[in-house]
């Protein structure tokens, strides 16, 4: 049976088309201003990459901020259980799913039997997701993606006082003024991201082995300390952006 | 240069009835905030002059900028102040200054001396936090709530719309007026989401007016939601920059169905004018 999962994030939307429990087909694209046209691109896209037509798919299921407006979708889930069965199908033995979106952080706590029992959500705040990481890259100048590389060559601890990313774009002034080293500064703003990752998991509890999924586990700089944050080695799949869209499509075959 | 849609309008005044140089006491009281510094000069118990700038990248010189500013045309020298008590989120890098007290202290005292005793509640609304204050008849402080964490609700949000309208911050008030019917409020509190969510408010062919006023309802809610938690006791005075802004005053009054006392001065001032007055205190106290 081939199924599909549409994760129709705030930033980005994911497709996925799974057979048999087994990725064949996979595409990502940027929300946009529109969601439907972007998601309908993405599905176009993702059905190309499988070598299929949308009538071979027996079930899509949509997941995300913005899964209202995903194309063809017969049923949606949350992103708690979308992440959860995704992670759960990559590696049965996980017990804590960390999932950091550009507008969204997340802890989910897994059973032994691969079943969610417990999570926490930061929805309201961008100081606890990729949004606030972007600002900060913005602010200094620095590509987004080259702001996890350079945090790692800091040499020196910088500690940022403001939690709310808008005091901390004018606190990253006074840091400039400061003649502060941008790879501490890097390494200050990834620190500030893992800190809000990691109250919102020692609500839940911490339970190993623990995976990283979302557009932030792409970033080495917050990976890195969200792990020493923790104190735990922390699993990163391969494409961590698409586990929603994954655990989407394996609901949809169920 | 892009224009700064943020730049709000620095200020000066002196008091023309008041000769200084006939004075006893010449107290300095200066509030050093994150967005910005005032200066209070006082003569007497009397406000004699004041000077209102925009905080730089330094606390000292900050503070140094609105007193020069208040002094500006008065002929008053720094050898001239007797006391000078420093406030705000830069009080101990006043370098001219005696005394560090907090701004909770002195906006209380200022809204008092602004205001007079019937002042029960003080809103200060500054550019980095937010402060409901209960004092008594002599505005002393008897209780009080801040929000320094969270730009939603501070001026630092409001001018971010500033730049992402392309409002002036000084026409936000009065243009989020100018709405036939009240929208719903933006959703998101945090600044960061309010403005993506407006952004997809202006792309769905909302008007600037349309949007400021779902902000500024939007931010008078959330600062209410601060004033009930510690509860709101007649009169209210409201203070600091947003104090200037109508259009979330109006929304504000209007949520908690009492009206605010009118300013009589600028509103930016009440913290430095607290300390001023704690300077006039202090130095009686001293015995010089």
């Amino acid at each position: 049976m081939i199924t599909a999962g549409i994760d129709a994030g705030s930033k980005t939307i994911k497709a996925v088309v799974v057979k048999d429990g087994r990725i064949i087909g996979q595409a990502k694209g940027d929300a946009g201003y529109d969601v439907k046209p972007s998601a309908e691109a993405v599905w176009q896209e993702a059905l190309k990459a499988a070598g299929i037509k949308a009538s071979d798919i027996s079930k899509v299921v949509a997941t995300g901020a913005g899964r209202d407006e995903a194309p063809y979708v017969q049923a949606k889930i949350t992103e708690v259980s979308a992440a959860a069965k995704g992670a759960v199908a990559l590696n049965p033995a996980i017990r804590t799913v960390i999932d950091v979106g550009a507008e969204e952080g997340r802890a989910i706590k897994i059973s032994a039997a691969g079943k969610v029992v417990d999570f926490a959500i930061n929805d309201k705040c961008a100081a606890g997701a990729g949004a606030f990481i972007e600002a900060m890259a913005r602010a200094l100048e620095v590509k987004l993606e080259e702001l996890g590389p350079l945090s790692l060559q800091s040499t020196k601890m910088v500690n940022m006082n403001a939690q709310c990313a808008v005091f901390a774009e004018s606190e990253l002034v006074t840091l400039v003024h400061a003649k502060t080293a941008k790879p501490d500064m890097a390494k200050a703003i990834h620190n500030a991201v893992s800190d809000r990752i990691t109250s919102l998991v020692r609500r839940i509890g911490l339970e190993t082995p623990v995976m990283l999924i979302g557009g932030l586990a792409r970033n080495i700089g917050f990976y890195t300390s969200l792990k020493n944050m923790l104190e735990t080695d922390i699993l990163v799949p391969e494409d961590p952006d698409i586990v929603g869209a994954f655990g989407a499509a394996l609901v949809a075959a169920q | 240069m892009a224009e700064e849609f943020w730049r709000w309008k620095e200020s000066r005044w002196t008091n023309p009835d008041i000769d200084w140089k006939a004075g006893k006491i010449i107290t300095g009281g200066v509030d050093v905030g994150s967005v910005s510094s005032q200066a209070v000069i006082m003569v007497d118990g009397q406000l004699y002059a004041y000077g209102n700038t925009r905080t730089g990248s330094d606390s000292p010189n900050s503070a140094m900028n609105a007193m020069n500013m208040a002094m500006e045309e008065t002929g008053v020298t720094y050898t001239d102040l007797q006391y000078t008590v420093g406030t705000g989120y830069g009080r101990v890098n006043v370098p001219f200054g005696q005394r560090a007290i907090t701004e909770i202290a002195c906006h209380a005292l200022g809204a008092n001396f602004m205001h007079g005793p019937s002042v029960r509640t003080v809103l200060d609304m500054g550019g980095q936090d937010c402060k409901a204050i209960h004092c008594d008849e002599k505005g002393k402080v008897t209780n009080f709530l801040m929000n320094d964490k969270c730009a939603a609700g501070t001026g630092r949000g409001m001018e971010v719309f500033a730049d992402l309208l392309n409002v002036s911050i000084n026409d936000m008030g009065e243009l989020s007026l100018q709405v036939a019917e009240e929208p719903q409020p933006v959703s998101s509190t945090c600044v960061v989401f309010a403005k993506s969510e407006a952004s997809g408010l202006l792309r769905s062919g909302w008007p600037k007016e349309k949007v400021l006023a779902a902000y500024s309802s939007a931010m008078a809610h959330r600062v209410v939601s601060l004033l009930k938690r510690i509860g709101v006791e007649k009169e209210l005075a409201i203070t600091g920059g947003i104090a200037k802004n109508i259009g979330v005053v109006s929304r504000i009054e209007k949520e908690l169905g009492i009206k605010a006392l009118k300013p009589t001065r600028d509103t930016q001032i009440a913290g430095a004018l607290g300390a001023a007055l704690f300077a006039e205190a202090l130095f009686k106290k001293s015995g010089k």
